[in-house]
């Protein structure tokens, strides 16, 4: 064990803590208790008056068809972008691995994307895919499909889905590539030795072996497309057409900015915390039991 | 069961690097041929090359008469041990060895036969269920042995199988390698840098330098006529003394001067090596009565008792010695000693490290 600190003073490491604890209390604990106590209470849009409602903003929430599904919405939007930033990446990843010359230059293209600001993301796929001036829509009609995602939900939500997962693929890339580079290669030689053909190779050894990297990227990208997409569906659709892509994050944000009924949106929000805490908690278990082979 | 002939192989890595050059060696049916050398030789590329993991720069292999160069590591038809075992960490013992066989599409209940039958002359029945991280290494080391075995493949390669055990199991397991590829028979080519393993398990020792086969042959062969200086400073633990010769007037000396008793040695060149072992050094009677053909005084710099034997460390002029004495000979540091040998057992070789 490293050799603990000892400060004679006993002021000192409180000192020293501070600015990091006032961050926390400032913008996160405030906050959030601020949330808390509003989703006990029922506000007039004009905050004159207030009124102390016990749990019923949770119970209306929970009951409103729309929350359900905006809950719904949520899951399709995460699974679809969870699945969509992995796979790709994944590939990428098992053919950066077999590149031997430029591997770096390779690589550091592959990761660019992610240094793209969510809202900057969204506007480029929104442009790409604009029924009227978007290049690919273009494509998209010349191959006889009717595009126009500003009235079709699913559409809309395609768009969505895409934009959110194509920065994310990026980041997935470097965990997998890195997840990769820890196999050690003598295990695929003698898999090969052992007369298992490439795709044999790749999932009956690579991937049993890159599930711990699999799994901690699905709880991440689970994570984000939750909670961190709100930019780039604000850009993109801004929730529609119609709730078609108004996930949890979004509706929050509706009910509490654009609609004015904070009180709900307090609860929403409260069970958002709940939702990131149970996540969390299954992220860090998964940490600490983390599979270690060999 | 099958013959393995290397013809006039060489391996230059894309940066220009030759790490195999004209490599030519016929392995007979059955036989155990061991790859030595010193990490970077070119034993292991050798090794890789014949299981078709490296491609083939020039040259032929052949594996039982068929051309193999073209061939991937699975249709060669042999079977691998890896320095770090290379266990499919996610599976159980017992499929780490049928895998192979799987993959051959080979019928369940001939897979569970093999597998069991290759478990219990290994001693890993019990073992079957486990994962590789729940066995010790030696356990490890017999598995990736089970798994080249249950495929009865024409050739078994090992790439320093033994390196990563403690010295008493290596000893344990080096026994028993021998014993399985006795018992099985199957063609094998054994790399490893440890010269006492390639020499206790060699049918064929090939010891390689740089690149270069320097010498092929019997063990005891090779000990007693090591072909060039590498090889005689290889084989042999302690190495061989190897000292500097000078011509001299008359009978050689040592190249600083120091005269060499008894018979005397001619040269007939400027200068070469003589090489002895340190176990052929003996006690000169101070007479010169024993017929030794080359004899030194040296000043004792240091003794290690190993048990059975002792070596002194000392110094004849300013050339360096080491003496293989039987048992616990009391000698003390700054002791004078007169050694000598005689002429069957001088090593002589020339400028460019050649045998004489």
């Amino acid at each position: 064990m490293a050799p603990r600190a000892i400060f004679p003073n006993k002021l000192l490491p409180y000192l020293l803590l501070a600015p990091q604890l006032a961050i926390t209390a400032i913008f996160f604990y405030w906050p959030a208790s601020q949330a808390l106590y509003q989703s006990l209470l029922r506000e007039d849009p004009f905050g004159l008056s207030t009124q102390y409602v016990g749990l019923a903003n949770f119970r209306h929430v929970l009951n409103d068809p729309n929350y359900l599904h905006s809950f719904q919405v949520t899951i399709v939007f995460s699974v679809a972008t969870a699945v969509l930033a992995m796979v790709p990446a994944l590939f990428l990843a098992v053919m950066a691995d077999k590149v031997v010359r430029g591997r770096g230059i390779y690589r550091t293209l592959l990761i660019w994307p992610y240094a793209v600001a969510p809202a900057i993301a969204g506007m480029l796929w929104l442009f790409l895919f604009n029924p009227s001036i978007g290049s690919i829509a273009v494509m998209l009609r010349s191959l006889g499909i009717y595009w126009d995602p500003l009235l079709n939900g699913p559409q809309a939500m395609i768009l969505v889905v895409a934009a959110a997962s194509w920065k994310q693929i990026s980041y997935n890339f470097l965990f997998f590539v890195a997840g990769l580079q820890a196999i050690p290669k003598s295990l695929v030689e003698a898999a090969a030795i052992d007369g298992a053909g490439e795709m044999k190779r790749f999932w009956t050894i690579i991937f049993p072996l890159l599930a711990p990297t699999t799994f901690f990227l699905l709880v991440i990208n689970t994570v984000y497309a939750f909670f961190d997409t709100f930019g780039i569906i604000h850009a993109v659709t801004g929730g529609g057409p119609g709730k078609a892509t108004e996930t949890l994050v979004y509706k929050v944000y509706n009910d509490g900015f654009v609609n004015l009924i904070l009180g709900e949106s307090a609860a929403q929000s409260v069970i958002l915390m709940v939702i990131v805490i149970a996540l969390t908690a299954v992220q860090f278990r998964y940490v600490e039991r983390r599979v270690h082979y060999g | 069961m099958a013959t393995v002939d290397l013809k006039d192989i060489r391996k230059i890595y894309p940066g220009g690097f030759e790490a195999v050059k004209k490599v030519d060696l016929a392995i007979k049916d059955g036989a155990l041929c061991v790859l030595v050398g010193p990490s970077g030789c070119g034993k292991s590329t050798l090794l890789r090359m014949i299981a078709g993991l490296e491609t083939i720069t020039e040259g032929e292999i052949l594996i039982d008469g068929r051309e193999v160069n073209e061939l991937g590591p699975a249709e060669r038809d042999i079977a691998m041990v890896f320095q770090n075992y290379a266990l499919y960490p996610h599976m159980s013992v017992y499929d780490n060895m049928a895998y192979g066989l799987r993959n051959r599409r080979m019928a369940k209940p001939e897979i569970d036969k093999r597998v069991r039958e290759a478990a219990a002359t290994l001693e890993l029945d019990h073992l079957l269920t486990r994962r590789p991280r729940e066995l010790s290494g030696g356990q490890r080391q017999r598995v990736a042995m089970g798994r080249a075995i249950v495929r009865s493949p024409k050739v078994f390669l090992f790439d320093e199988p033994l390196s990563n055990l403690d010295a008493k199991l290596r000893g344990q397991m080096r026994v028993e390698i021998k014993n399985l590829q006795r018992s099985l028979g199957v063609t094998s080519v054994y790399v490893t840098h440890d010269q006492l393993e390639a020499m206790t398990l060699a049918d064929v020792l090939v010891v390689m330098n740089a690149g270069n086969v320097e010498q092929i042959g019997a063990p005891l062969d090779i000990y007693e006529k090591p072909a060039t200086l590498f090889v005689a400073s290889f084989i042999g633990a302690p190495p061989m003394n190897l000292l500097p010769l000078k011509r001299g007037e008359g009978r050689a000396a040592l190249a600083d001067g120091t005269e060499i008793g008894g018979k005397g040695l001619s040269l007939s060149r400027e200068a070469a090596t003589l090489g002895i072992r340190p176990e052929n050094l003996v006690l000169a009677a101070a007479d010169g009565a024993d017929g030794l053909d080359a004899t030194f005084d040296i000043v004792v710099r240091a003794i290690e008792p190993v048990g059975a034997e002792s070596f002194v460390y000392g110094d004849a002029g300013k050339t360096r010695l080491v003496v293989r004495v039987a048992g616990k000979t009391i000698v003390e540091p700054g002791a004078h000693m007169r050694i000598g040998a005689s002429a069957a057992d001088l090593h002589i070789f020339d400028e460019a490290g050649k045998r004489i």
